[in-house]
């Protein structure tokens, strides 16, 4: 019987987009995905998770120490729930990135990261080689199985659903050897770049952070959320969290638009999943053009003024 | 203080890889090989950490066939001190890895492992955080500023938020991210230099890793290639084009 039990990612007050489409990604393996909250006060999030389309029943598991989501901390807490399921989940952002391959460990089993298609319960295709290579690999059967789920590869459920709400405890051990410190994050009230329908990023070519300007401005005009290259990444035009590519978000918008990017594969792996990808680049020759379904050559500065004149 | 620094011998970033005839895997004959990106920032973050004076000695290690002496020596050229190649012929993913990795700590006693946060052949993300579940010890994955002090490291990491830092004690496991800094080119009198320094064969056996489960590849393909593109003239025809296909 196919138990799975899927990790929620959140902040403490709203849960990730990232869980909606790992659940997708669950639902594929076997009906039975129960959602685990772990947080010092898990109410408003258990709520949310309770309301995502086919999910079994919400644990919520609070302790004090679950306020910031380490790994050292959950790892230990999630090999305890793991016990009564066959399989454990977790988004591959950077949180399940993280945790999810400490808790393998202390389960004894290998981990599956990126499923980007379930085959059958044991059987999970995964990008390789910043997806330019696709491997389909088999988890032994005993005792459970353990992977991230690549939330790009699956639209997110729906909500409407009425899970159960059950509180939780856990009574492993905890280390204090991590602490956290702080959270840096850049307020934003644009869409949240992982699970936006519309995506407009820029590269080296927009030229400084000043420049970046231009960016949002269409990006807004659109509904957008803003993402960039990691060279614009490096030279400070923006903060790192803009990142799209093999090193920075994996995004699947229905609409991709890049300007001032050439197109390098890091880049291009991060976005393979949109619907249909625009790029703007002043050299005909740029490698983007093989992999954009609509390409137009051109100077950024003349063409974003004239796109945002013109969508009116 | 003494640092470990992993490395893994990668198909070099630059090269496209091909797939296998029989889809068995990915042809690395005859292609550029160099040391993992993210492993050279680590070696490159241990390096300096050493030049402030913060560590006495570095030791370079790789879990692979003999031919990864050839990273083992450019990383000796870089600046590690020793290096240790544990000599295997059979397919080692994360869970091998880290147990292997960590019988070379025991046995180097180093406090800090310092590695890369993903391997850009498997882009598995899961080697460092496993060796510090086994050992029982912290973990600061994707870090892009590093800060020792007494018994313990402050890590920022580049998370999907922003830049989280936490605070862990040592000994401990830190992974790197591409901006910790940036790695230095190799001199030729390094190169030189580089052949004194000693690297030491081992096997698993000797070490005593057990082997752990590990997952079957059945099957090596393309990704799915996404339809051809068109190019448009001017502003006018990609907006119609846009409506057309409903993205407007
Ligand atoms: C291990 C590893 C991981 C990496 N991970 C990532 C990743 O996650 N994401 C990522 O993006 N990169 C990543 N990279 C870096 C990647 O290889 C490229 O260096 C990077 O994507 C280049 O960014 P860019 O296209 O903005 O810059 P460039 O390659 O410099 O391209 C700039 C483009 O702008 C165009 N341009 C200039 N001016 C104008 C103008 N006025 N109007 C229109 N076009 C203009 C130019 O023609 C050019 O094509 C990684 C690299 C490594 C080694
Ligand atoms: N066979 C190996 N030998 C040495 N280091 C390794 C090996 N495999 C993985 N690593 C280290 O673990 C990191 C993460 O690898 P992975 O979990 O495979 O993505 C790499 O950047 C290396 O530092």
């Amino acid at each position: 019987m196919t138990r799975i039990l899927l990790i929620a990612e959140h902040d403490g007050k709203t849960l990730n987009p990232s869980t909606a489409r790992s659940l997708a990604g669950a639902k594929e393996i076997g009906e039975q995905v129960d959602i685990a909250v772990f947080a010092a006060d898990a109410g408003p999030v258990s709520e949310q998770a309770a309301a995502l389309e086919g999910v079994q029943t919400v644990l919520a598991v609070e302790r004090p120490e679950n306020e910031h989501a380490l790994a050292a901390t959950l790892a230990p807490q999630i090999q305890e729930l793991a016990e009564d399921y066959t399989h454990v989940l977790m988004p591959s952002t950077t949180f399940g990135k993280d945790v999810m391959p400490r808790a393998a460990a202390l389960m004894g089993v290998p981990q599956v990261s990126d499923i980007m298609e379930v085959i059958d319960e044991h059987s999970f295709k995964r990008p390789i080689y910043a997806n330019n290579v696709i491997v389909t690999v088999k988890t032994p059967a005993e005792p459970r199985v353990a992977g991230t789920v690549r939330p790009a590869s699956f639209q997110a459920v729906g909500t409407g659903g009425q899970a159960s709400i059950e509180k939780r405890s856990t009574s492993a051990e905890l280390p204090d050897h991590t602490r956290f410190v702080e959270l840096q994050a850049d307020e934003s009230d644009r869409p949240d770049l992982q699970s936006a329908d519309r995506v407009v990023s820029g590269g080296r070519g927009v030229g400084n952070k000043e420049n970046f300007e231009i960016i949002y401005r269409i990006a807004d005009k659109l509904g957008a959320a803003v993402g960039a290259s990691r060279a614009a990444v490096d030279a400070g035009f923006v903060p790192n969290d803009m990142q799209v590519g093999q090193t920075g978000k994996i995004v699947a918008p229905e609409l991709y638009i890049c300007f001032g990017i050439s197109g390098a594969i890091q880049h291009v792996t991060g976005i393979k999943d949109a619907g249909t990808i625009v790029a703007v680049n002043k050299d005909p020759d740029a490698p983007i053009f093989e992999i954009a379904d609509l390409g137009l050559v051109g100077d950024l500065f003349e063409i974003i003024p004239e796109l945002e004149e013109k969508i009116g | 203080m003494k640092i470990l620094v992993p490395v893994k011998r990668t198909i070099d970033y630059n090269v496209k890889p091909q797939i296998k005839r029989d889809g068995s895997g990915v042809n690395t004959e005859g292609v550029k090989m160099s040391i993992n990106p993210f492993d050279e920032i680590a070696l490159e973050e241990a390096i300096r950490i050493k030049e402030r004076g913060d560590a006495e000695e570095i030791i370079a290690v790789t879990i692979a066939g003999s031919e990864a002496q050839q990273q083992l020596r450019t990383a000796l050229a870089m600046g590690a001190d020793r290096a240790v190649l544990v000599e295997v012929d059979e397919t080692v993913q994360p869970p091998l890895a880290a147990r292997a990795l960590l019988k070379v700590r025991e046995q180097e006693e180093a406090d800090l492992v310092l590695m890369g946060k993903q391997a850009i052949d498997d882009d598995c993300n899961q080697t460092g955080q496993m060796m510090a579940a086994l050992w029982g010890r912290p973990q600061a994955t994707f870090t892009s500023k590093l800060e020792l002090s007494e018994g313990t490291v402050r890590a920022t990491r580049e998370v999907d938020a922003g830049l989280e830092t936490i605070e862990i004690d040592l000994p401990a496991v830190v992974t790197t991210d591409l901006r910790l800094n940036e790695p230095r080119f190799v001199k030729m009198p390094d190169i030189m230099k580089a052949k004194r320094k000693p690297l030491e064969t081992t096997s698993l056996d000797t070490l005593g890793v057990e082997r752990p489960a590990q997952l079957e590849v059945q099957t090596h393909e393309p990704p799915p290639q996404r339809g051809g593109g068109k190019m448009v003239e001017s502003v006018d025809e990609l907006l119609s084009e846009l409506k057309n296909r409903g993205a407007l």
